[in-house]
């Protein structure tokens, strides 16, 4: 530990003294209870499981393009089992799909957009030397890490991994191959760990904050987080009842989930029976609609620092912004059952969650406008993390606005479990949130390592992305409106209606190569800048809120001297002022 | 590196971090024992038969385990009264009292549980039966991890004492406060399971 970062708030007791000597390699890089480094190792791993994620889907989108045709070889590298002589056999196109979905929200977008930025970013920009549990921090992240190798040993289960879904609907999981079971701790492994980071941030944003950051005076990432961990705390726990019930089916035999006469392969199962399978959709999307959000919150967070950054203006609609998330989180627990219109649920209760489906729509509206707003007559900077946050302004966009058919009962049913409800949720996820993400990495990078990534790879990477995530998914809308169901292994070949959107299918899977190519100018200028990127100082992006104000990177323990907040988290371009940006704690 | 407000309380918000840590913690318990009693009330309504529960189980070693709970809780309180007064040799004893009781309750528990499985009743039989071991289990596990976290406090943690009481004091009354909960689960339990 450094001599500079031993100033903290208050000191108290000299029964603590402070240690000064230097850890070693394993405490300081591996079980590290800095909130930097556990940040950094929750975002390099959510970058690994987001590659992986994506490769798993490289391989559906081959099948999806060419059904049947043997891949060239990776069939080989995969195997015998799952790819006889290169083909995909369903059971395997069914491990990916329902790993894919588990690995992209697990383990690769929640955990860099959670676990990464907030770990990192949040601490620092509301003045905290620490996170307020560092041990417990330590912990959840190798909680998720256990979960991540549960997943992964998984596929070598008997049988392969998971096959029903991200979404495990009930009976079809129950009486699954034991890859289930595999996925199952897994998620009460993620589920612990986001709990103990859960009551960790909330503690954090309301002791730790620095004297004089008042509520109001938040940057607005910091709110994004703090709803976040609300409902991350609340919403889970459910989820992990239901999973802790789907064990108990699945290991002790109990029928939870397993209705009176079940018929499997034309066999009246031996269960006691009794059970209902929808109470397992109910668990399941209480959790997992709060999760969109969990998803969305902390990428608006960063999109808004970036775009006040680099507008140099503060925020339009600061408050309604503010007041806007605490409603959308309130509101996200009251909307689950709009993802189960499919199930006859009866007129009253539709029209109930409708109805909640389409207030939840405002706040996110008046947030998404106010993001654009703020861009009217700034004299807007086009560095690399503004280019992926603007392009999250009109995708996200697509994305929500997609989803209203969706929400309501009528217009969901043509529409539920096909393509259309791919296309739309990936729009807010992927050309969304991911872009989100790289703002932040682009971003915050000189701040973790004092170094910038550099403009030019970064352009090529944005551009690419870009292109190539639209050719992905806007295919997709207009194969789901002519049908095509979301989870048929040779994506509609045998469907006569089908036929004339066929061909889109090729054009989504080379979009998917193609985003593949482009990423590698961002592989490359991660690791290229960690050791050669452009050295810079404290504050590169001239930016006001309080991670600017500790040394890049800061030691462990953040600040050389404990800062105060003298004013709002976006003082750009006061009038009167020497230059076009004032930090939060400037006296 | 030393945290902030971990002993001393914050002047605006006038709490610790742990205080806040704990109450978050139990917010996410109620709702997972809260989607258990859910489902509970979701699979029995949805049954066409349904046994009282006094016909399955045993309502006298429940009532037993019942008050042993209880009167773990008193003894919690008092153990962390007696660390408000400086009396460390009576915490001692309250505290031990404490997890003495909680073994109590496992150990009336296992021969409620080995009573069923040797009657043929195990979570296949019925839902009644599942519902049963779930809720229970689980419960059970929640008093092991306090009698764990108690014990710790009884022998190796109680070197804070020495050092910075306040926050021994502080850690005790967070424990306790799980130690309430835990007690609090099993008074919606053995109604809604023994006594429905």
């Amino acid at each position: 530990m450094s001599e500079q970062a031993v100033v903290t708030h208050a000191p108290h007791g000299a029964h603590e003294a402070h240690h000064h000597e230097e850890l070693g390699f394993w405490r300081k890089y591996v079980f590290s209870v800095d909130h930097k480094v556990i940040g950094i190792q929750y975002g390099v791993t959510g970058l690994l499981f987001l590659l992986f994620g994506f490769s798993l889907m490289m391989l559906m989108r081959w099948q999806l393009a060419y059904p049947g045709a043997a891949l060239p070889l990776i069939g080989r590298i995969v195997g015998e089992a799952r790819m006889p002589g290169g083909t995909i056999v369903p059971e395997f196109y069914n491990e990916l799909g329902a790993m894919h979905g588990t690995i992209m929200v697990f383990l690769g977008v929640v955990p860099l957009a959670v676990g990464g930025f907030g770990n990192f970013v949040l601490p620092l920009q509301i003045g905290a030397p620490d996170m307020a549990f560092p041990k417990l921090n330590m912990a959840s992240y190798w909680f998720f890490f256990l979960g991540g190798v549960t997943m992964l040993a998984s596929f070598a289960a008997p049988g392969g991994a998971a096959q029903s879904g991200w979404t495990s609907y009930t009976p079809l999981s129950v009486i699954a191959g034991s890859g289930q079971t595999w996925w199952l701790v897994g998620m009460i492994f993620l589920i612990t760990s986001s709990l103990l980071g859960a009551v960790n941030f909330i503690t954090t944003t309301i002791q730790l904050r620095a004297k004089g950051l008042t509520f109001m005076r938040f940057p607005f990432f910091v709110w994004a987080q703090f709803v976040t961990a609300f409902l991350l705390l609340l919403a889970f726990p459910p989820l992990e009842a239901a999973g802790v019930m789907q064990l108990m089916d699945r290991v002790a035999g109990t029928s939870f989930f397993l209705p009176s006469g079940l018929v499997v392969s034309g066999q009246v199962i031996q269960r006691a029976g009794g059970g209902n399978p929808l109470l397992w959709q109910h668990l399941f999307w209480f959790l997992a609609h709060p999760e969109v959000y969990v998803l969305i919150l902390p990428a608006m967070g960063i999109v808004a620092e970036v775009i006040a950054n680099n507008t140099r203006k503060p925020l339009w609609g600061y408050r309604t912004m503010v007041y806007s998330v605490i409603f959308l989180g309130f509101m996200s627990f009251i909307v689950w059952a709009h993802h189960m219109f499919m199930t006859g649920m009866g007129t009253a209760m539709a029209a109930f969650f409708q109805t909640t489906t389409m207030i939840i729509s405002i706040p996110s509206v008046a947030i998404l406008t106010s993001l654009i707003i703020s861009l009217w007559g700034g004299s807007i900077r086009y560095n690399t993390p503004m280019l992926f946050a603007l392009a999250f302004l009109p995708m996200f966009g697509i994305g929500g606005l997609t989803g209203l058919p969706l929400g309501l009962n009528v217009a969901d049913i043509p529409l539920h479990d096909t393509y259309y409800v791919i296309a739309h949720f990936h729009y807010v996820v992927a050309p969304g949130t991911i872009f989100a993400l790289f703002a932040g990495i682009y971003y915050w990078f000189p701040k973790a390592t004092g170094r910038k990534m550099n403009e030019m790879l970064g352009a090529i990477h944005f551009a690419g992305s870009f292109v190539c995530m639209n050719i992905v998914f806007m295919p997709m809308f207009l194969v789901g409106l002519a049908g095509v169901s979301r989870r048929l292994f040779d994506g509609g070949a045998t469907y006569s209606f089908s036929q004339p959107v066929l061909h889109l299918n090729v054009v989504s899977s080379w979009g998917a190569w193609t985003l593949a190519l482009f990423q590698i100018p961002f592989i490359f200028n991660f690791f290229w800048s960690i050791w050669k990127g452009e050295k810079t100082d404290a504050n590169p992006w001239q930016a006001t809120t309080m991670e600017w104000a500790a040394p890049s990177p800061p030691p462990h323990g953040n600040f050389l001297e404990t800062p105060e907040a003298h004013r709002g988290p976006y003082e750009y371009s006061v009038s009167g002022a020497s230059k076009d940006y004032v930090l939060q704690s400037e006296a | 590196m030393e945290i902030p407000y971990a002993v001393e309380v914050r002047r605006d918000t006038g709490l610790i971090n742990g205080k806040i840590g704990i109450w978050l913690f139990l917010a996410s318990e109620v709702m997972l024992f809260g989607a258990l009693f859910a489902s509970y009330i979701l699979i029995r309504t949805g049954s066409p038969s349904w046994p009282r529960g006094d016909t399955m189980l045993d309502v006298r070693l429940a009532t037993f385990n019942t008050l042993v709970l209880i009167s773990s809780s008193v003894t919690m309180v008092m153990a962390w009264a007696s660390l408000m007064r400086h009396r460390f040799e009576t915490f001692r004893m309250y505290m031990g009292a404490t997890i003495l009781l909680g073994l109590v309750f496992l150990i009336v528990k296992y021969f409620e549980y080995s009573a069923h499985i040797h009657e043929g009743a195990v979570p296949s039989t019925n839902n009644f039966l599942a519902i049963y071991y779930t809720l229970t289990g689980l419960h059970m596990l929640h008093v092991a991890g306090g009698m764990a976290v108690n014990a710790y406090f009884w022998g190796p943690g109680a070197k804070l004492w020495k050092t910075n009481p306040e926050w021994f004091t502080n850690r005790v009354e967070h424990s306790g406060l799980f130690w309430h909960f835990v007690d609090l689960v099993w008074i919606f339990l053995f109604p809604t399971l023994y006594l429905l």
